[in-house]
């Protein structure tokens, strides 16, 4: 059985794994890191989505051998200690979600959105969260909790202010 | 924002929690709180059923029929059972001493034909997906290989899929009994007297097409034995009655069996249910001794998780030339699938009683008939015979209006039961308590623009624009609130529904509360929280709220029916109401008082015109101490309390969708959507809002994108998420909501339910505006969903290539028009163009 390493959450392991074991199986089965669920068999649904080298993957559509040598962060790894990652806050804040199932991944997913859109319109949000389902809110709520998380997350970025001399 | 707690900050809940014996100033019930739940859904930290591990276990896998309907005549599982890994393969055979048929509890006629439901098909299969045999293996990847080596021989039988036809002489049988499970009827009124010489007759017949509920979660079971002693955890929305219905199926007995809900991701109706997998997983582990657990796969969820809608309605009205409606005929038939669950037969009865809508109907003639098909078996989804019901009277009364030349809002205003008229008896023998259909439209319509959108449209219509738009309305109600025992009990449903709950304060002044209902995403923490709150004068944070385990919470009837708040959240008060009697009586004593003269504000009882008091806080570690407690009052500041409704609660409102369709290619899109909902008085109104958005979804999703689609030997095409399309963030607009208020009179916290409300109304309202963009085209219907291509096929269908100039409408608030003068249009006794994937 091949034999790989892969850091999740900022936890290296070292394991055996069949050719044929999927990431998210390797993840919540061997791991025991269950903060990643399934929603669906066909990489529909998104509810799986972890970071995989820094851009969001479906760990549905992965082979863990596929993740040899890779970081993988899911939602268990965001927060710092308490403080959770403002896109945490934001979908808590905008009551972005109600059974919660898809929420790590539609998390996930809105991160990686602002990667390469950090100021999303909400057309542009409701666009780049197209392949993450959600079958309880209406997603206005996940639609306004992203564009919260982005400005909260350009704030951060901001430079501090320098008072004039 | 300012007032509500900081997002993500997890430890203010603990900070707050530390005011001890604190009184909290603000009302917490009516405020937007963040909920409590979402800190261990935000992070990941859940107990979802399949996250359970246990030393052990082992995984199920199950064998399901490739066939809708086959003889079993040999199944050999000697090649599986050599694999690796494997444990056990059973087929039905092994259970058949041993597997109860599962209940259906709802016998809603004295010679209704129930079947027998074996957990495992024996003999024959009537579904394709039933389960035949089942691999218990080491790990699931095992298990799943192991599935291929059983080899099944069948005898293939003829399948029937379509209602007519399996009523129809000679047609196959889905049991030897037939394949009419049921007739039921309902009248009110005088009906042949409504009809007799009408005016105008509009008669036409929907299709409610079968949906798959998709709960985000998968269903999932984990069964554990320790002795006799079994713990089953299911992502179940009904823990309770699960419990009750697994001891007389299998034969545990019930206080041999808990039933634990863990967290549990959506349920829509779908997890309402004893299945087949619930029970097998019981006996299993009653025959290994070691935990088991099984979790379906999306397509195997697709095909075995129960079905919704499925119906075919005929309705009649009976009209007066100025819009009044005098009757109502319904003819349905209501497709039960294979075999009867727990509600099956039930569903289309709940709808029979919403048909009147919120109009003032003289007369009520209602038959359902429920239908043996080879198709996997219907039951609750999202509403549960409400939206049918609500789609059908809302279509119809846009066709009344469009054969009278009437707006379609006018048309409702001139039969509408107006606000000073509640208390209202309706045809179908319900009473309305409360309502203010005229308050919720007129705030709907000037949200959305009404007349500006008519005027719009006029003007598409005029210049014969490609892209026609469409306003559709749909004005509903419910009953919610399931409901008085004795009500469904002269319904024939076998048990309840009262709801139970505890309330207990710790010694330390915390508050631990315990509910019979089981959320599943509704935010039961957080609402029930804020009820505790107000009453008892405790804060927020103080309060936990324990759900959805039978060894915690010994008896209830779970979540389902929009119950959870108006029955559930009722009880909740109730037990709070009951320990605060208690607390009084021991303030009296502490403070040498009467109880009379006790006062209880903020948390803290004083004696009436003094400032001398104790906090409920203090008395609860009072109690706890017990060094000096009144003659005859037992240790303990707690209490239960059940609450069963006298009657149900009728959330109404107002839905407008506006749509632009292009005529060209069909494609419709949805511009604008407006939904003022009453729901009464209000706990949360995040939570509200969310499930509005949620309902509306669901219901737009019914209109467009959604169908079970079966070939025509019984074989499901839509088992995947690819096939069988359910909205992304993409496929759906944002919506505009807004509230009105109208508090129910039938329980003390004036709440009327709001899970379904969204869902109940939206389909209709956007089916009306699709067929009105398409009046001009002589277009009457498009059957659902309206997929682009069945739009194009009827607009293709209809006639003419280019719209006819607009008909004048009235506008909404305009004069009546003169009568018109036309002929009543034939029935339309067929479905419109089919089209789509059959």
């Amino acid at each position: 059985m091949p034999r790989i390493t892969v850091t999740v959450d900022g936890v290296t392991y070292e394991e055996e794994v069949e050719p044929r074991l999927l990431l998210v199986h390797l993840l919540r089965d061997r791991l025991g890191r269950t903060g990643t669920p399934i929603g669906c068999d066909t990489s529909n649904c998104g509810a799986c989505t972890v970071m995989l080298d820094g851009r969001s993957a479906k760990s549905c559509s992965v082979l863990a051998v596929q993740a040899d040598g890779s970081d993988v962060v899911t939602v268990e790894g965001l927060a710092q200690g308490n403080e959770w990652h403002p896109m945490q806050k934001a979908f808590h804040t905008e009551h972005a979600l109600q059974c919660g199932y898809c929420t790590p991944g539609m998390i996930m997913a809105a991160i990686d959105l602002l990667r390469d859109d950090p100021d999303p319109s909400e057309e542009a949000v409701r666009r780049g969260l197209e392949g993450n389902l959600c079958r309880c809110t209406g997603y206005c709520t996940i639609v306004r909790a992203v564009r919260r998380g982005a400005a909260e997350m350009s704030k951060a970025r901001e430079p501090q202010e320098v008072p004039a001399p | 924002m300012s007032e509500q707690l900081d997002a993500g900050l997890i430890d203010e809940q603990i900070a707050e929690s530390g005011r001890l014996g604190e009184p909290t100033d603000a009302r917490e019930v009516g405020r937007a709180r963040r909920r409590k739940e979402d800190a261990r859904l935000v992070t990941g930290r859940t107990t979802w059923t399949d996250n359970i591990q246990l030393p052990g276990m082992l995984h199920v896998a199950f064998l399901r029929s490739p066939m809708a309907h086959a003889r079993i005549t040999r199944v050999d599982a000697s090649a599986a059972r050599a694999q690796p890994g494997v444990v056990a393969v059973y087929t039905g055979a092994d259970f058949a001493g041993e597997q109860g048929s599962l209940p259906c509890a709802w016998p809603v006629t004295e010679d209704i034909v129930i079947p027998d439901h074996p957990p495992m098909a024996v003999s024959e299969v009537r579904y394709a997906g039933e389960a035949v045999a089942c691999v218990v293996a080491t790990d699931r990847y095992k298990a799943a290989d192991a599935l291929e080596a059983i080899e099944v021989d069948y005898e293939p039988l003829d399948a029937v899929i379509d209602m007519t036809e399996a009523l129809a002489e000679g047609s196959p049988k889905v049991h030897e009994a037939g394949n009419r499970a049921f007739t039921w009827k309902f009248a009110g009124g005088d009906i042949d007297a409504a009809f007799r010489d009408a005016p105008v007759v509009i008669d036409r017949t929907y299709v409610q097409q079968r949906l798959i509920p998709t709960a985000m979660e998968p269903r999932a079971v984990v069964a554990t034995t320790d002795g006799d002693d079994f713990t089953l955890y299911s992502s179940t929305q009904i823990p309770h009655v699960l419990r009750v219905m697994l001891a007389l199926t299998t034969g545990i007995p019930e206080h041999k069996l808990r039933v634990v809900a863990p967290d549990v991701g959506g349920g829509f109706g779908s997890k309402l249910q004893v299945t087949a997998e619930e029970v097998l997983g019981l006996l299993i582990t009653r025959r290994l001794g070691r935990p088991v657990k099984w979790t379906e796969s999306r397509s195997e969820g697709n095909l075995t998780v129960h079905h919704g809608r499925d119906q075919l309605q005929r309705i009649s009205l009976a009209a007066d030339r100025d819009g009044r409606i005098r009757g109502v005929r319904v003819d349905l038939l209501a497709d039960m699938g294979a075999y009867l669950m727990l509600v099956t037969p039930g569903i289309p009865i709940l709808g029979a009683f919403m048909y009147s809508g919120i109009y003032k109907v003289d007369a009520y003639d209602f038959t359902c008939t429920g239908v043996f098909t080879t198709k996997m078996p219907t039951d609750a989804y999202r509403g549960a015979g409400r939206p049918e019901a609500t789609f059908a009277i809302e279509r119809a009364v846009d066709e009344l209006a469009d054969e009278l030349g009437l707006d379609p809002v006018e048309v409702r205003r001139r039969n509408w039961i107006t606000h000073e008229e509640f208390p209202y008896e309706t045809v179908c023998g319900l009473t309305y308590d409360s309502g203010n259909y005229e308050a919720a439209t007129e705030k709907a319509l000037a949200l959305f623009g009404y007349d500006k959108l008519r005027a719009e449209q006029a003007d598409r219509r005029e210049r014969r624009d490609p892209v026609q738009l469409g306003i559709g309305v749909s004005t509903y109600t419910e009953m919610c609130g399931l409901a008085p025992s004795r009500v469904l009990g002269s319904l024939s449903y076998g048990a309840g529904g009262w709801e139970h709950a505890t309330v207990r304060m710790l010694p330390t002044g915390k508050v631990e509360v315990v509910t019979g209902t089981s959320p599943h995403g509704q935010g039961h923490e957080t609402a029930w929280s804020q009820i505790v709150a107000d009453a008892l004068g405790v804060p927020f944070g103080d309060i936990a709220v324990l759900h959805g385990d039978t060894a915690v919470s010994h008896k209830g009837m779970d979540t389902y029916g929009s119950r959870s708040l108006v029955v559930g959240g009722v009880a909740v008060l109730a037990a709070c109401e009951k320990v605060k009697d208690k607390a009084r009586r021991l303030a009296a004593h502490m403070l040498e008082a009467s109880p009379d003269d006790i006062e209880f504000a903020g948390g803290s009882f004083t004696v009436r015109g003094t400032a001398e008091g104790r906090t409920i806080q203090e008395l609860a570690l009072a109690t706890f101490a017990a060094h000096d407690l009144p003659d005859g009052v037992e240790p303990g500041l707690d209490a239960d309390a059940t609450f069963d409704p006298d009657n149900f609660s009728f959330p109404h409102g107002t839905h407008l969708c506006a749509i632009e369709v292009d005529t060209e290619t069909g494609k419709p899109t949805i511009r604008s959507y407006v939904a003022v909902d009453d729901v009464g008085s209000v706990v949360n109104p995040l939570i509200v809002e969310g499930q509005v958005h949620g309902g509306i979804a669901q219901g737009i999703a019914q209109a467009l994108f959604e169908e079970a689609v079966h070939d025509a030997e019984g074989n499901l095409l839509t088992t995947t998420m690819a096939d069988y399309l359910i909205p992304s963030a993409a496929d759906l607009p944002g919506f505009t909501t807004g509230r009105t208020e109208t508090p129910a009179t039938s329980n003390p916290l004036g709440v009327k339910g709001v899970g379904e409300a969204g869902t109940i109304a939206s389909t209709p309202a956007v089916v009306n505006a699709i067929v009105d963009a398409l009046r001009p085209y002589g277009v009457r219907d498009v059957r659902m969903p309206c997929t682009p291509e069945r739009i194009w096929r009827v607009i293709s269908e209809a006639g003419p290539a280019a719209p006819v100039p607009g008909r004048a409408t009235v506008p909404a608030s305009g004069p009546a028009p003169a009568p018109v003068s036309g002929q009543t249009p034939a029935p339309m006794s067929a479905p419109a163009s089919e089209g789509g994937a059959r």
